[in-house]
């Protein structure tokens, strides 16, 4: 179980975006998590909910968003969905294939809460 | 008090790949090949380092980093054969983390020719963390069974070398090579594969070639390691 170590990771990313921003508070986070990216959405969510406790995310709610793995082959330009983990073409047959997602996680929004006045 | 959405499409690892991106570029400068070696806990990998320390150049050219969760058992082995090697206790952790490897650079040994990681034991999780390796090395050992590559699809997926292990234990047991080597192509085409044994030193000099080829391509403008 490696989900503490990607939650670990995450609150470096909201830490740095709330400073930005001015931000007393996240108050919730939208990942889209990769059906390659190694890790299970539920976990990350129990990881999320033990590492908030005391932090300036305390009360937010981690949304999960699951990404499908998208491939491009290099051979014919046929974009489809990889879901049986066989990389092959499915239009000519050829191996040679870019990934285009599903294998990352990345932070794709986050709810801040920022004193009014700071915000004027 | 005002709520507002901010947009961020960041990466979670954005911090390790950083770190690996680190390593990578100060290991590449030096000419060494790093490998990431990666299988679940007891296929083989201690023993197969043991055994390319013989074949790999002089010993003090390679150099081991080891990752457990306890004991310095491993780097003890490795060290028994004269190879300078760093023990990496997690306390728990079940991966290696690019930070953890930048933070033995300093202590290597000047001229070296290639840096092997022992990941912790475990096709999962290690997966997910680039290490600066340049080669990411997959064990399947025999007693494991041929039905793993599509189990953990992660492993196979991000490993340009799958080395089939206990190559001498395989007529004993129902474990088929061409299985697992056909379900590990399913699931990355790229990958070459090695049956090797490193008890009866079976397909080792193949592997060893294959190790040699990739430190060649590691910096082509640089004459010395063409």
């Amino acid at each position: 179980m490696h989900e503490m170590s990607l939650v670990a990771g995450l609150f470096e990313i909201l830490e740095e975006k709330a400073r930005e921003h001015g931000a007393r508070r996240v108050t919730a986070v939208r990942l889209r998590v990769g059906r390659l990216a190694g890790a299970v959405p539920e976990l990350l969510v129990t990881a999320f909910d033990m590492y908030k406790k005391g932090t300036l995310a305390e009360e937010a709610a981690l949304i999960t968003v699951p990404v499908p793995v998208l491939v491009r082959c290099r051979a014919c330009d046929e974009k489809f969905e990889v879901d049986d983990y066989v990389f092959q073409c499915v239009a000519c047959g050829a191996p040679d294939l870019e990934i285009l997602s599903g294998t990352d996680m990345l932070v794709e929004s986050i709810e801040l809460e920022t004193d009014e006045d700071a915000s004027l | 008090m005002k709520r507002k959405d901010v947009a961020v499409y960041e990466d979670i690892l954005k911090s390790n790949v950083a770190a690996a991106a680190e390593v990578r570029r100060r290991m590449r400068e030096r000419g060494v090949l790093t490998v990431n070696l990666m299988s679940s806990p007891g296929a083989g990998k201690t023993t197969l380092l043991e055994r390319l320390v013989e074949k790999l150049t002089p010993p003090g050219r390679l150099a081991v980093i080891e990752g457990d969760i306890e004991t310095e058992r491993d780097a003890e082995r490795l060290r028994a054969k004269g190879v300078p090697a760093w023990q990496i206790q997690t306390g728990g952790a079940c991966h290696l983390e690019a930070r953890m490897i930048g933070r033995l650079l300093d202590e290597l040994p000047p001229d070296l020719d290639f840096l092997f990681i022992e990941n912790v034991g475990n096709l999962v999780c290690p997966a997910a963390f680039d290490l600066g390796e340049s080669l990411r090395v997959v064990l399947l050992s025999a007693p494991e069974g041929d039905d793993k590559p599509k189990k953990y699809p992660k492993a196979f997926l991000t490993a340009q070398v799958l080395v089939l292990s206990k190559a001498d234990l395989m007529g004993l047991l129902p474990f088929d090579p061409e299985r697992a080597r056909r379900e590990a192509l399913e699931v990355n085409p790229a990958l070459e594969v090695f049956r090797v044994s490193a008890l009866t030193g079976e397909g080792l000099d193949d592997f060893v070639a294959c190790l040699h080829r990739a430190r060649a391509k590691l910096t082509p403008e640089d004459g010395r390691h063409a």
